[in-house]
């Protein structure tokens, strides 16, 4: 079987005594659309950097192709990087900029001229070629900066936020025409990133970093559904997170007893915990189900609506529940609609036994 | 608001006092590098050019104007050159003792200008190249190279820190990146730095007095005819010497303010 495109191995980053990167492990094939996604601090950036060349890892192999790659340095890489702040030189037109890369490599002057504007014309800024960067829009210089990139025709191409400074209607617009180029490009794009949404939008696969170690890695689905850990469920958001203290235990099964009720979860392929651990688990707010009496079966808490929120039609309920903890819920607008919530002082937040993902014990 | 207004008052008066203390002397030398009488007094005499024509026609002064152009070009190139080498090193390179080899760097203005001179005419004499046009060009570097290294800091200080690493990302070397990213970057403040420090050589006195030997520069040579008798001349010399530092002075400004203008 032919190599992983990149392959980390055990990977250790120290600045001085601050570890950034600390131990991590993964593998990306060749045509992948990678997120790593992760809070500030988390590793993520440090672990693109080493990727690029721009800092050695402290400990573990950085290898592409199955080559190991911590002492070639990052000129004599083809791994291009769109920077956060773009990084574009300012001295330079647009054109000149798209052009720098491909100097680098010794291509003739004719040719990078031709390549340059071919590429500005792909990203439908033809006509801002000669512009200073100063006199571009924020969406423009984005362009030229993936025109920088990609015109080096590299096999692989890392994202560092580079969508933070854009306002909300370009970042949809830029997702859009990033997972085009991806997908007719074929080639491996990496994106470090701390929005869910955008990591959600566009990767195969996301990487989700916390304190420099892989908390998960999966798919968009995999990670938003089953959460591996309570930090994957709390960072992912939208999901109610509820703990209790094991009180009974089968082969599938946990009985959890907390301040919120008794309630009995599929541990799926967790190990089964022992009585006395307190454990939790999660329900998706999208898959909490909500009525104004009490279910007859299954599992219910008994809260107060608090506050709702429109986003089109899907409407998100901020309840609480009787010991004071929030919890959500998201509806389609029209079955909220149905219900009539006016008039009822208690709701009751429900779900379905096997829609209860269980995180394990503490 | 009254109070307000008289105090806006005063201190547009304080900084109108300022020029004036500042400029009428110079005002009056050019004034007076006009006027046909021998003596600077008031009422002038009729407007001359004559002494323009007399130091037009001094070889010494000739040749104090070319030994000055020297240093100042040369010490200009050298200052710029070791500013921008320290303001990189700077810029790039976090070091233990840092802090004492900034300070090193920046000392030479902070010592009093008659001390430093006498000091480089001893050193100077002690490797045996005083007076000669080298040892002038030396320490004037020394002098003004602290300025250089300012300006070309600021510069670098506004510089995305990205910017060399998108070089080297791009597969540029490191002295590939330093070529075309980093030069081209400071090019305003390298010019201006040039200017500033060529003006500052041309104008300075004590240094250029104490190790330049039997190589005048123009502000030696002033002294020079003052303390001979009062000669007119001087203030045509005194003129020419303001136009040439003052121009390099507004090239220098303009060039930083318009690159800053324009990646606003």
């Amino acid at each position: 079987m032919a190599a992983p495109l990149v392959e980390f191995r055990s990977v250790v980053k120290r600045f001085d005594d601050f570890v950034a990167v600390d131990g991590v492990s993964f593998t990306i094939e060749a045509g992948e659309f990678v997120a790593i996604m992760g809070p500030s601090g988390c590793g993520k950036t440090t672990t693109l950097r080493m990727l690029a060349g721009l800092e050695a890892p402290s400990k573990g192999d950085v290898l592409m192709d199955g080559r190991v790659m911590n002492d070639v340095p990052a000129h004599e890489r083809d791994t291009p990087l769109v920077w956060q702040s773009l990084a574009l030189f300012p001295f330079l037109t647009a054109r000149e900029n798209v052009e720098f890369g491909l100097q680098m490599r010794g291509v003739a002057a004719s040719q990078c001229r031709r390549r340059a504007l071919e590429w500005l014309d792909r990203m439908e800024i033809a006509e801002f070629a000669e512009r200073d960067i100063a006199s571009l829009s924020g969406g423009q210089k984005q362009r030229v900066a993936l025109a920088r990139s990609l015109v080096i025709e590299p096999r692989i191409l890392l994202l560092d936020e580079p969508l933070s400074a854009l306002d909300a209607n370009l970042v949809i617009r830029m997702q859009s025409v990033l997972t085009k180029l991806q997908r007719e490009l074929g080639i491996t794009f990496v994106y470090v990133t701390h929005s869910q949404s955008e990591a959600f939008a566009m990767a195969d696969r996301v990487v989700i970093m916390s304190r420099g170690r892989i908390s998960q890695i999966g798919s968009p689905k995999d990670i938003y559904r089953a959460p591996a850990n309570r930090f994957v469920a709390e960072f992912v958001g939208r999901n109610n997170i509820i703990v209790g203290k094991v009180t009974k235990t089968t082969a599938k099964t946990a009985t959890l007893d907390g301040p919120l009720g008794n309630f009995n979860v599929p541990i799926g392929k967790h190990d089964a915990p022992r009585k006395g651990d307190m454990a939790r688990f999660v329900v998706a707010a999208d898959r909490a189900q909500l009525s104004v009496t009490k279910p007859k079966t299954g599992n219910a808490i008994a809260c107060s609506l608090i506050s709702e929120e429109f986003i089109g039609s899907v409407v998100t309920l901020f309840l609480e529940a009787e010991d004071g903890s929030e919890l959500k819920l998201q509806l389609q607008e029209r079955e909220l609609s149905k219900m009539n919530l006016k008039s009822a002082t208690t709701v009751y937040l429900n779900w379905e036994a096997d829609h209860a993902h269980y995180i394990g014990i503490d | 608001m009254r109070d307000n207004r008289t105090l806006r008052w005063m201190l547009f008066a304080y900084l109108a006092l300022v020029f004036v203390f500042i400029f009428a002397p110079i005002l009056f030398s050019v004034i007076f590098s006009f006027n046909s009488d021998r003596f600077p007094t008031i009422p002038l005499g009729d407007f001359t050019l004559k002494w323009y024509q007399k130091i037009w026609n001094d070889a010494d002064v000739w040749e104090a104007a070319r030994t000055s152009l020297i240093v100042s070009l040369s010490t200009a190139t050298i200052a710029t050159t070791l500013g921008f080498a320290t303001a990189y090193t700077d810029y790039r390179y976090s070091f233990r003792l840092k802090p004492i080899y900034l300070g090193l760097i920046l000392l030479p203005p902070t010592i009093p200008l008659i001390i430093m001179a006498l000091a480089m005419l001893a050193w100077f004499a002690k490797l045996g190249i005083s007076g000669q046009i080298m040892s002038i060009i030396i320490a004037h570097s020394v002098l003004t190279a602290p300025f250089a290294m300012a300006i070309i800091r600021l510069r670098l200080s506004q510089m995305d820190p990205s910017l060399e690493a998108a070089a080297w990302n791009l597969g540029a070397s490191e002295w590939g990146a330093m070529q075309r990213v980093i030069v081209p970057f400071c090019k305003p403040a390298i010019i201006s730095s040039f200017c500033l420090t060529a003006a500052v050589s041309f104008d300075e006195f004590a240094i250029s007095w104490f190790v330049s030997g039997l190589n005048k520069t123009v502000p030696v040579i002033i002294l020079e005819i003052v303390t001979g008798n009062i000669d007119p001349q001087v203030n045509a010399i005194g003129s020419f010497v303001f136009l040439v530092s003052i121009t390099l002075v507004i090239i220098a400004q303009t060039v930083l303010m318009t690159s800053r203008k324009k990646e606003d």
